[in-house]
C-alpha cells in the first residue's frame, strides 16, 4: 500500500537497507598511512640515535693510530663543549633583553595596524640563511666591531677576564664575541615570537585592574604582563638557546678557532664549537677521524635534547598553571 | 640648553604642589617629543663629524643612547618621576626595536650591494668547471638546490602531513598519539649538522664510507623539514571546527573521505603557507649538505650518485676558500648570497599571498 | 505559561509564507494531498492514539538502551517507540542525556572516543547496534542537523547540497545534479532565495538561511529519518518560525525527532513529546515519561515532568 514517502526515488525499505559501500576499505588505507606515518617518526629516531652510536661508537675501540692526534675523546671534546655552551650562552645574554624589548614593543607600544607588519620583519630575520649570516659577520661586522668596540672594550673593561688587555685584542674581529653577537641576531626572532604570544595572552582583566588603579602603561607591564609571561619568555629563551647551540655555519665561517679554553672573547685565541668543528673538519677526513666527529656530533645531540627537553618543561609547567 | 627652553611654556603650567593632588600634569606629548629626537639626531650626527666620514652605526647608537637619556631627564623635570619612569620604558623598548632593525637593514644592503657585482646572465648560466679565477657561475649550484630541495618537499610533506592527521584525526589522546608528539618536539631541536651526520652514517652503512650523494643531502633535510610540516598541519587541522566533521559523518561519508574531502581542504590555505615557510628554512640549509652532498664544479643531475653543489654550499666554499683571485671568488659567494635571500623573499611572499587567497571564506 | 504555549497548535501558525513558497502549512493540505495516504496519522488527527505503535516503515523501536562513556553512564534504560510520520520531542534540562540519545539513534555519538551502547534501536527489523552494522550506513539512512548551522565552508550552495551523494562517490550527470540541487533547496524551503547564487559560498546566507541549507544538504541523501539537535537555538525569531514550518512540511516525508530546550517550540511542533530528567550529576539520565505532546503539556503523568515544564524546576 504505502511503499516510498521520501521525496526522492529510493527504493522501499528492504533487506539491503543498510548495505552499499561504506568506505571500510578506503578507512583502512587511510588509517594505515597515518599510523605508518607516525611509527615512521618513532622509527626515525630511533634510527638517528642508533646510527650515530654505531658511528660514534668506533671512537672508543678503534685504532688510535688513525688519529692525527691520540689525545683521549674527553680532551678532545671538552674545549668543543666548552666552546659551545660558552658561545651561545653569550648569545642568549645579549639576545634575549632585546628581544623581551622587542616583543613588548610590538604587543604593546606600536600602533596595532603596524604590529602585524613588524611582526613580519622579524620573522624576515629568522628565515635569512645562516650562512648569509655568516658571510655578512666576517664582511660586515667583524671589521666593524674590531675598529670601534674591541680597542675601547680593551681599554676601558680590560679588568674582567672577558676583556682581558694581556693577550692582543684581535684585528680581524673573528673573535668568540662577534660570532655571540650573529648568533644573537639570529636567536632573537625565536625569543621574540614566543615572548610576544605570551604577551598578548596577558589576560585583559588583569590589565585592566592595574590600569583601574592609576597605573602607568609601564607599570601595567611590570605588575600584569611581564609576571605572565615570565615562563613563556623563558622557554622562548631556552628554544632560541637550542638553536644556537646548534648552529654551524655562522661560527664556521666567521670564528677563528684555537684548541683549548678560552675566557676572553675579543682575541685571537677563541674556542670552537662542536657543530662549528665537524663542518670545517669533515670534508677533510677520514677513518676514525669521521667517527670521532660523529661522537662529537652525538654529544651535541644530547647537550641540545636536554636544554629543549628543559625548555618545554618550563613552557607546560608555566601555561597549565596560567589556566588554573 | 635650547631643548630646556623649547620646554619653558610647559613647565610654566605646572604649580609647585603634591603630586598626589593634581589629575592635570605637566606633559611631553607632541612637539616635546618631537624636540627631543631631533635634537638625539643632530647629537648623534655630531659624533662621527669629528672623524670627517658618516658612521652610520655610531650615528645611530648615539642617537639612541641620547634619545633615551634624554627623554628621561626631560621627563624628570617636567613630568613626574613615575611618567619619567614610564617614558624610559617607551624610549628603551622603541630603541631596542629600532635596534634590531639596523641587522637585518645591513643584512639586506650588503648582501644585494655586493651581490650585484655578479648579479649576471653568466652567473645563472654557467658552472665551476675549468673555471680559474674570474668568471664561472652557480647553475650547478641552482640545479642542486632545486633538485634536493624537491626531493625534499617530496618526501617530508606526505611524511609530515599523514603523522599530523594522524595525531589530530587518529591518535586522539592516546599513548601513542602523545608519545610520537614528544618525538616531533625532539625532532625539532635536532641540530641540523647532527642530521647531516645521521644520513651520512646511514648511507655509510649502504654505500661504504665517503659515500656523497644528493638523495643523501635530501634526507638530512627530511629529518629537518618534517617536525615543522607536522607541527603546522597539525595546528590547522586542529582549527577545523568539528561540526564540520560532524556534518560530513552524519550524511553517512566514512572518515578518510571526511578527512580527504572536508577537513584537508578546509585547512589547506594553512598547510600550504607551512609548508612553504619549511621550504624557505630548508634551502638555506648549509651544514648538513657539506657533509652529505659535498661540493662538485660541475652540473649534476643524478641525486642517486655523486656529489651535488647546492647555493648554501656553494657560498660558503666560496668565500671560505676562495680561489685566485680572491675577489672574484668573493663576489661569487655574494651573487650566490643574493640568490638565496631572493628565493627565501620569493617563499616568503607567496607563504603570505597563498594563506589569504585560498582561505576559505566561511572561516575567520 | 505552558497553557498558552499549548493552545499554539501547528495549524495555528502563521502561514503567510506559503503563497511565496509551494510548501502548504495547515491539516487540511495535509490531508487532500493527492501523494498522501489519506490515514496517514497527523497531529491534527486527534482521534487517532498518537501513542499506539504505527505500522509503517521507518518506525524506531528503542528497547532498553544504555549509553555509555567509558566508565561514565550517560543514559540509562531509554524504551521508546518513534512513529514515522510525525514529530518527536525531546525535552529536559542540560545535561539530562536528551541529546546523547538522539546521538546515538545514528550512531553520531561514537565520534567520541569509548562510547558504546546496551540495547536495541530497532528500525526496518534491522538493530542499528546489530554485529556487522556499519555506523556509516545507519548514517546514510537517518540523517542529522546539528544546533549550529555548519555549511561546508569550501563549497557554494550547490556543493553543500550535492556533498553527501558525491562525497559517497556517486557519479551524477549534470542535470540529474541540477535537480537533486533544486529539489532538495525546494524540499528545505530555500529555492527561491537561493536559486541565482547557487555557486556562491555557503557561508555568505544568513543563520537561518545556512541552517535550512543545512536541512536540504541532510535530505538529499535521501535519508529516512531525520534527527535535530536543537536546530533553532542558534536562530532569531523569524528563523526559527521558518524551521518550524518546514519541519511540519518535512514531517509528512519524514520521521522526525527533535531535541529541543524551547518547551513552546516543542508544543507548536511535535506530535509527541518525552520527558528526560537526571538525578544529579554524574548520574545517568532517564526518559521519565513520553505522551501525546498535548497531554504533557497539560496534564502530564509525572510530578517531575509537571514540575519542569511549569518552570518550578529546579
Amino acid at each position: 500500500m504505502i511503499t516510498d514517502t521520501a521525496p526522492q526515488s529510493s527504493p522501499a525499505p528492504d533487506d539491503d537497507f543498510l548495505g552499499g559501500d561504506t568506505g571500510k576499505l578506503g578507512d583502512r588505507v587511510f588509517h594505515g598511512l597515518s599510523l605508518g606515518a607516525a611509527a615512521l617518526i618513532l622509527a626515525t629516531l630511533a634510527a638517528v640515535a642508533t646510527f650515530l652510536f654505531k658511528e660514534g661508537l668506533p671512537t672508543f675501540t678503534g685504532d688510535k693510530s688513525e688519529l692525527d692526534n691520540t689525545e683521549s675523546f674527553v680532551s678532545y671534546v671538552g674545549p668543543l663543549v666548552f666552546g659551545t655552551i660558552y658561545i651561545s650562552a653569550l648569545a642568549l645574554l645579549i639576545a634575549t633583553p632585546i628581544a623581551i624589548a622587542v616583543a613588548l614593543y610590538i604587543s604593546h607600544y606600536s600602533p596595532k595596524k603596524l604590529s602585524h607588519t613588524l611582526g613580519y620583519f622579524i620573522d624576515i630575520l629568522a628565515a635569512i640563511p645562516s650562512v648569509v649570516y655568516g658571510i655578512w659577520g666576517i664582511g660586515v661586522l667583524a671589521p666593524i666591531l674590531s675598529r670601534s668596540l674591541y680597542p675601547w672594550l680593551d681599554d676601558h673593561a680590560g679588568f674582567l677576564p672577558f676583556f682581558g688587555s694581556d693577550v692582543n685584542v684581535s684585528t680581524s674581529g673573528r673573535t668568540m664575541l662577534t660570532v655571540a653577537i650573529v648568533l644573537a641576531v639570529m636567536i632573537l626572532p625565536i625569543i621574540t615570537a614566543i615572548s610576544r604570544e605570551v604577551f598578548l595572552q596577558t589576560p585583559r582583566l588583569h590589565e585592566e585592574a592595574s590600569l583601574a588603579l592609576g597605573a602607568t602603561r609601564w607599570e601595567v607591564i611590570r605588575q600584569a604582563v611581564l609576571p605572565y609571561g615570565r615562563s613563556g619568555v623563558i622557554s622562548g629563551a631556552m628554544l632560541g638557546l637550542g638553536r644556537a647551540l646548534g648552529e654551524t655555519m655562522a661560527v664556521a665561517i666567521i670564528l677563528s678557532p684555537a684548541d683549548g679554553y678560552f675566557w676572553n672573547v675579543i682575541t685571537n685565541s677563541n674556542s670552537n664549537t662542536i657543530a662549528a668543528n665537524i663542518a670545517l673538519q669533515f670534508p677533510e677526513s677520514s677513518g676514525l677521524e669521521v667517527n670521532r666527529l660523529i661522537a662529537t656530533g652525538l654529544v651535541l645531540f644530547i647537550i641540545t635534547f636536554g636544554v629543549n627537553a628543559i625548555a618545554r618543561k618550563i613552557a607546560n609547567a608555566g601555561f597549565s598553571g596560567a589556566d588554573g | 640648553m635650547t631643548l630646556a627652553a623649547e620646554h619653558q611654556p610647559e613647565s610654566d603650567t605646572e604649580s609647585p604642589t603634591n603630586d598626589n593632588d593634581r589629575i592635570t600634569s605637566g606633559s611631553l606629548a607632541g612637539r616635546g617629543m618631537f624636540a627631543i629626537v631631533g635634537a638625539s639626531f643632530v647629537i648623534g650626527a655630531l659624533s662621527w663629524l669629528p672623524s670627517g666620514s658618516i658612521n652610520w652605526a655610531r650615528w645611530v647608537i648615539v642617537t639612541l643612547l641620547v634619545y633615551v637619556a634624554g627623554t628621561y631627564a626631560v621627563a624628570r623635570i617636567v613630568e613626574s618621576p613615575r611618567q619619567a619612569t614610564d617614558r624610559l620604558a617607551t624610549a628603551i623598548v622603541t630603541s631596542a626595536f629600532a635596534l634590531v632593525l639596523l641587522p637585518l637593514i645591513s643584512v639586506v644592503w650588503t648582501v644585494v650591494d655586493k651581490g650585484s657585482n655578479r648579479f649576471d646572465w653568466q652567473f645563472y648560466s654557467e658552472t665551476m668547471r675549468g673555471v680559474v679565477g674570474e668568471g664561472g657561475g652557480a647553475y650547478h649550484g641552482i640545479v642542486g638546490t632545486l633538485i634536493i630541495t624537491g626531493l625534499t618537499t617530496l618526501f617530508a610533506v606526505p611524511f609530515g602531513l599523514f603523522t599530523a592527521i594522524y595525531l589530530v584525526e587518529y591518535g586522539g589522546n592516546g599513548r601513542f598519539a602523545r608519545a610520537v608528539t614528544g618525538l616531533v618536539d625532539v625532532m625539532t631541536g635536532i641540530p641540523s649538522i647532527v642530521a647531516g651526520l645521521f644520513a651520512y652514517a646511514l648511507f655509510v652503512l649502504i654505500d661504504g664510507p665517503g659515500h656523497r650523494s644528493g638523495l643523501a643531502g635530501a634526507i638530512a633535510l627530511t629529518l629537518l623539514m618534517t617536525p615543522v610540516v607536522v607541527r603546522a598541519s597539525e595546528e590547522m587541522l586542529r582549527l577545523v571546527p568539528n561540526e564540520l566533521r560532524e556534518a560530513s559523518y552524519a550524511l553517512g561519508v566514512p572518515k578518510w573521505k571526511t578527512i580527504a574531502k572536508i577537513v584537508l581542504p578546509t585547512a589547506i590555505a594553512g598547510i600550504l603557507t607551512g609548508v612553504v615557510l619549511a621550504i624557505a628554512r630548508v634551502i638555506g640549509e648549509t651544514a648538513p649538505l657539506l657533509v652529505t652532498a659535498g661540493l662538485a664544479q660541475g652540473t649534476n643531475w643524478n641525486p642517486l650518485d655523486g656529489r651535488m653543489t647546492t647555493l648554501p654550499v656553494y657560498t660558503y666554499q666560496a668565500y671560505k676558500f676562495p680561489t685566485l683571485p680572491p675577489s672574484a671568488s668573493i663576489d661569487r659567494a655574494w651573487a650566490a648570497a643574493l640568490t638565496l635571500v631572493i628565493i627565501v623573499a620569493v617563499l616568503f611572499t607567496t607563504a603570505r599571498i597563498l594563506s589569504s587567497i585560498l582561505k576559505p571564506q566561511g572561516l575567520k | 505559561m505552558n497553557r498558552s504555549a499549548r493552545l499554539i497548535t501547528p495549524h495555528l501558525i502563521n502561514p503567510h509564507q506559503s503563497t511565496q513558497t509551494p510548501t502548504i502549512q495547515n491539516g487540511e493540505a495535509h490531508m487532500t494531498d493527492s501523494l498522501r495516504d489519506t490515514a496517514t496519522p497527523t497531529a491534527q488527527s486527534a482521534a487517532v492514539d498518537l501513542n499506539a505503535p504505527v505500522d509503517l516503515p521507518n518506525r524506531i523501536d528503542v528497547t532498553d538502551l544504555n549509553i555509555f562513556y567509558g566508565d561514565f553512564q550517560a543514559v540509562e534504560g531509554v524504551s521508546m517507540t518513534i512513529n514515522p510520520r510525525s514529530i518527536t520531542a525531546l525535552i529536559g534540562p542540560s545535561g539530562c542525556g536528551k541529546s546523547t540519545f538522539l546521538r546515538s539513534l545514528n550512531r553520531m555519538h561514537e565520534v567520541i572516543h569509548g562510547a558504546y551502547v546496551q540495547g536495541s534501536v530497532v528500525i526496518n527489523g534491522h538493530d542499528l547496534y546489530g554485529p556487522g552494522v556499519d555506523p556509516v550506513a545507519v548514517r546514510r539512512k537517518i540523517g542529522m542537523v546539528f544546533q549550529r548551522p555548519n555549511p561546508f565552508p569550501t563549497m557554494s550552495i550547490a556543493d553543500n547540497v550535492l556533498a553527501g551523494k558525491r562525497l559517497n562517490s556517486r557519479r551524477m550527470s549534470k542535470p540529474d545534479a541540477a535537480e537533486l540541487v533544486e529539489k532538495s533547496l525546494r524540499g528545505a524551503n530555500l529555492w527561491n532565495e537561493v536559486k541565482d547564487r547557487l555557486d556562491k559560498p555557503g557561508s555568505s546566507l544568513s543563520g537561518g538561511q545556512q541552517q535550512r541549507l543545512c536541512i536540504a544538504r541532510a535530505i538529499a541523501v535521501s535519508p529516512d529519518v531525520l534527527l535535530m539537535d536543537e536546530p533553532c537555538s542558534a536562530l532569531d525569531p523569524i528563523s526559527t518560525l521558518a524551521i518550524e514550518e518546514l519541519m511540519l512540511d518535512l514531517k509528512r516525508s519524514y520521521n522526525i525527532v527533535i531535541v529541543t530546550h524551547n518547551m513552546q517550540q516543542a508544543a507548536r511542533v511535535s506530535d509527541r513529546t518525552g520527558f528526560f530528567n537526571i538525578k544529579g550529576t554524574g548520574k545517568p539520565g532517564k526518559l521519565i515519561e513520553m505522551d501525546a505532546t498535548e497531554k504533557i503539556f497539560s496534564n502530564p503523568g509525572e510530578q517531575e515532568t509537571q514540575d519542569y515544564i511549569t518552570g518550578r524546576f529546579g
